[in-house]
């Protein structure tokens, strides 16, 4: 809806509302290979499921895989 | 044979118009995890002049590291600190290296790269790749950090960049070949992956 604030996540669109601990859970990643950005701010892990992910932020995941 | 710091540094700089060296002279980067990534970003760095170089890993040379470490048959058994750090100033003994002979872990890492403007992340494993990056980012008001994430098996060249996450950190890697997933790991590979880190680090120095 033109005007509406929204989330984004990874750069798509997201308008939830759930904490960060619980879209970690639904998309499939291991909190402990996480690193979380919330408008630029790395997110400490204590606070994943305190974290309400609001309409405007911009939320950024990257995900860690083995090997180096 | 022995070269003059002056030599070196107008052999560094003998091909760009701007000076490389007195820059690269000035600046201090940590390097955590001295495997595939972090010997092929250490030699990268002290090949182009770096005045400082922070190296912590805890491990030792195996033979089944040389299929993508920058060191030698002569190194196994070795401490990767010790052994990587003759190797840097066989390359240009002009460069300060701190070894710490340690596994980084969230109590001393901020200790250790602190003071390091610029930490190149290169564990290998996920688990503590995400530990320095959360751990660094939230105790340190400053420390940019460059991490490597996807370089497992062989070919697919183009598929490794360098994202921007945030103004402090930048990850390298296709981000999702997993060592895990059995593909293996190559020299080849490991060191685009390395070099996108290293260079990424050079251009915070240089830019």
């Amino acid at each position: 809806m033109r005007g509406e604030k929204m989330a984004k996540i990874n750069g798509e669109d997201f308008n939830e509302k759930i904490t960060v601990g619980e879209y970690l859970k639904k998309a499939g990643y291991s909190a402990v290979r996480v690193a979380v950005m919330v408008n630029g701010e790395i997110l400490p892990k204590n606070d994943y499921d305190s974290t309400e992910i609001k309409p405007d932020d911009e939320v950024e995941i990257v995900g860690f895989v083995g090997g180096g | 044979m022995k070269i003059s710091e002056r030599e070196f540094a107008e052999a560094v700089n003998s091909r760009s118009k701007a000076p490389i060296y007195e820059k690269m002279k000035a600046a201090t980067v940590g390097i955590a995890g001295l495997g595939g990534l972090g010997s092929n970003i250490a030699a990268a760095l002290v090949r182009s002049g770096i005045g400082r170089l922070v190296i912590a890993d805890f491990d030792r040379v195996e033979l089944s590291n040389i299929n993508r470490q920058a060191y030698l048959l002569r190194d196994i058994g070795r401490r990767k600190t010790e052994a990587l750090a003759e190797i840097l100033r066989e390359i240009n003994p002009f460069c300060e290296i701190v070894t710490h002979d340690v596994r980084v872990d969230e109590k001393n890492c901020l200790e250790i790269f602190g003071q390091c403007p610029i930490v190149c992340e290169a564990f290998d494993g996920a688990e503590e790749k995400a530990m320095l990056v959360n751990t660094l980012l939230s105790e340190s008001k400053t420390v940019k950090i460059i991490t490597g994430s996807g370089m497992a098996g062989f070919g697919r060249a183009n598929e490794i960049v360098t994202r921007k996450i945030s103004e402090r950190l930048f990850v390298c890697g296709d981000g999702k070949t997993d060592v895990a997933d059995g593909e293996g790991l190559t020299a080849s590979r490991v060191i685009i992956c390395a070099g996108h880190i290293a260079s990424k680090a050079v251009e915070m120095i240089l830019g």
